[in-house]
């Protein structure tokens, strides 16, 4: 399970450091969303991995923490994703300008000389 | 036990203002200045207000702790106002009053949303200074730099698109590796309040601490990010250089958050009191900084345009406070602290006067025709029609002066007070034998050479300008943009009588720093607001 995860977290991030260090911008746009994917999965994992343990206690009841699945990564992961969503939606609008204010999507603003 | 509100009213204050005008139109803009500018005025009051409290014996230790929501810290978020924490507060405040009233007559009136990010990026810087949880402080950098993004665009043309598309690839990759960073730290210690991992880390499980120490040294990359410590700062003299004056001036202090957020947490993680884990990252940070000083030299030197040499200058002023920031030793801090507000306002100065000193060779209409028609702006922005502020050539030049004894550090000005504070510190160590090692020569050595040839740099540029053109046209600049340059010159100059005083103050805030039971004192018991009703 946990070599599983980390493949993936490692394999998904690798994918998006390739991605950005390529010359077109919706390659670049590409590669920053799978790594704030691989970084946020990262987060998650990081309160441990836990099967089937959801932090929710019945009403009434006292909640037992050793047997609950951590919180707290789970609330900073939602976070995490809200604002990677947002400043990736806003990267995405510069590149359109750019697009059209350059006519070329190459991430210099213009066509390498061949 | 009185509440400090006052110490969310940095946050607050500019979050309500900038939300309040977004909806109105560009044809207001006179209101919304007014707003904008009274906003500042605020923070520049609030900024005092703490300062006072935090030095005058207001709170125990001088640490001001508010508890968002009443929860008790460590599960809460927990907001801090120190001694520097004020002084940045009062720092950002006198910068953005600059940069604003610079921006009254023009740069406020092209682009719609001016104001609202402005006011939303100085939320985010009061948040980075104030807040003492490190996902807290993720959140406040991100809104600080989502500001930035919107403001670096301000004034669109091909040139801002390319310098704001690196700026936003690098920064979102560094927002990225500062969630790493966070997440190996929680997974390490369990918890992401600072005073609370001031305590744990001298208690830290042994299979931990590598652990830890990934965690932190990727965290501290996103930091070296935002401060361009090389090889981290390619993007920085482009951006500064693109950017319009106002907001590159703000910028200027965002290259400081960096260096304030490394000071804070690596005398709070990595002091004496530490443990095993003492001592952790120094050297990284006095010789990434010497390299940056190197970087930023050269690129003085071999650059011809004033925006890019501001930028460098930046690169340099925050190679050396990382430089200093690692070299651990508290009088040394103390001198940095001096350093890191009067490079500041030399570089803000500078980057708010190379607008008007290109005026000398460019008609000012020139560069806002692409503008105007990409966002089709109707209301025309007054041309700074000005009467001609009677000799207009004398002024440049002396504010030029002054910009550059002040960044190459010769005397009279703030940056000769700093330089020779640093030698002091540098000279008289405190601890050990009392021998000076090769680090501190080696740290001296280029702080006077990169003196030397910031002089050289500007002098080029000065010469080229002032005297060798023969096409001057006697450029006209309206009270506005003089009056802001004017101040923060000045500013250097009160600076530099009131040494004593600015010193003194800067010791006890270093002093601080360099305790952090003090902070986990103040901040872990949890001073909870009692209930309505119920006794404290």
């Amino acid at each position: 399970m946990e070599l599983a995860l980390s493949l993936a977290i490692g394999i998904i991030f690798g994918a998006g450091i390739w991605l950005l260090l390529r010359p077109r911008s919706f390659q670049v746009l590409t590669g920053l969303m799978l790594m704030s994917y691989a970084v946020n999965l990262f987060i998650f994992v990081m309160g441990r991995v836990w099967l089937d343990q959801p932090p929710l206690t019945p009403a009434g009841s006292t909640p037992d923490p050793r047997v609950l699945a951590d919180p707290l990564p789970q609330a900073l992961v939602l976070t995490a994703i809200v604002i990677g969503f947002a400043t990736t939606a806003l990267y995405l609008v510069v590149m359109i300008g750019a697009r059209g204010l350059t006519g070329t999507d190459h991430v210099d603003g213009e066509e390498p000389e061949l | 036990m009185t509440v400090h509100h006052l110490v969310i009213l940095p946050i607050l204050l500019p979050l309500l203002c900038g939300a309040v005008l977004v909806p109105f139109t560009q044809g207001r803009h006179e209101l919304k200045f007014a707003l904008s500018y009274a906003s500042v005025l605020g923070l520049l009051v609030t900024a005092c207000a703490l300062m006072v409290q935090a030095d005058g014996g207001a709170w125990p230790e001088g640490i001001g702790v508010y508890l968002a929501a009443n929860w008790a810290a460590p599960f809460g978020i927990a907001l801090v106002a120190d001694r520097l924490a004020a002084l940045m507060l009062l720092l950002t405040a006198v910068l953005a009053l600059a940069s604003l009233h610079f921006a009254m007559k023009r740069w406020s009136r092209i682009g719609v949303h001016f104001h609202s990010l402005f006011q939303f990026l100085l939320m985010g810087i009061n948040g980075a200074f104030l807040t003492h949880d490190l996902f807290n402080l993720f959140v406040f950098f991100e809104v600080m730099l989502a500001a930035s993004y919107g403001l670096v665009l301000h004034g669109y043309n091909a040139e801002r698109l390319r310098a704001s598309m690196q700026y936003i690839a690098v920064n979102l990759a560094a927002a990225l590796l500062f969630l790493i960073g966070t997440a190996l730290i929680y997974a390490s210690t369990g918890t992401l309040n600072m005073a609370d991992l001031a305590v744990r880390i001298s208690a830290i499980a042994p299979e931990n601490i590598g652990l830890l120490k990934v965690g932190v040294a990727v965290l501290a990359l996103a930091f070296l990010v935002k401060s361009a410590m090389w090889p981290l700062g390619f993007w920085l003299p482009t951006t500064y250089a693109a950017a319009s004056p106002p907001v590159a001036a703000m910028l200027v202090l965002m290259t400081k958050v960096g260096a304030y957020v490394i000071l804070r947490l690596w005398l709070l993680l990595f002091g004496d009191e530490a443990g095993a884990a003492a001592g952790f990252g120094y050297d990284a940070l006095v010789w990434g900084g010497m390299a940056t000083i190197v970087f930023g030299a050269a690129g003085m030197l071999s650059t011809d345009t004033a925006g890019r040499m501001a930028g460098y200058s930046a690169v340099v002023s925050s190679g050396t406070l990382l430089a200093v920031i690692g070299y651990g030793q508290p009088s040394l801090v103390t001198a940095g602290l001096y350093y890191l507000i009067g490079s500041t306002l030399a570089v803000a100065a500078f980057l708010l006067l190379i607008e008007l000193i290109d005026r000398i060779r460019t008609p000012s209409a020139a560069m806002l025709a692409l503008t105007m028609e990409a966002w089709a702006v109707e209301d025309t922005p007054d041309e700074p029609r000005g009467k001609g502020v009677p000799a207009a050539m004398a002024f440049l030049s002396l504010a030029f002066t002054a910009c550059a004894l002040m960044i190459a550090g010769l005397p009279p000005l703030s940056g000769f007070v700093a330089k020779f504070s640093m030698f002091h510190a540098l000279l008289n160590p405190e601890s050990g034998s009392g021998s000076i090692d090769a680090t501190g020569w080696t740290l001296m050595a280029l702080v006077v050479v990169s003196g030397l040839i910031a002089i050289i740099s500007m002098m080029r540029f000065g010469v080229r300008t002032f005297w060798a053109a023969e096409m001057v046209t006697p450029p006209r600049l309206h009270l506005s943009e003089v009056a802001p340059v004017t101040a923060l010159l000045l500013l250097s100059l009160a600076m530099t009588v009131q040494a004593r005083p600015l010193f003194d103050y800067l010791g006890r805030a270093s002093a601080d720093l360099h305790d952090p039971g003090r902070y986990a004192r103040q901040v872990l018991p949890g001073p909870v607001v009692p209930k309505p009703g119920e006794a404290p």
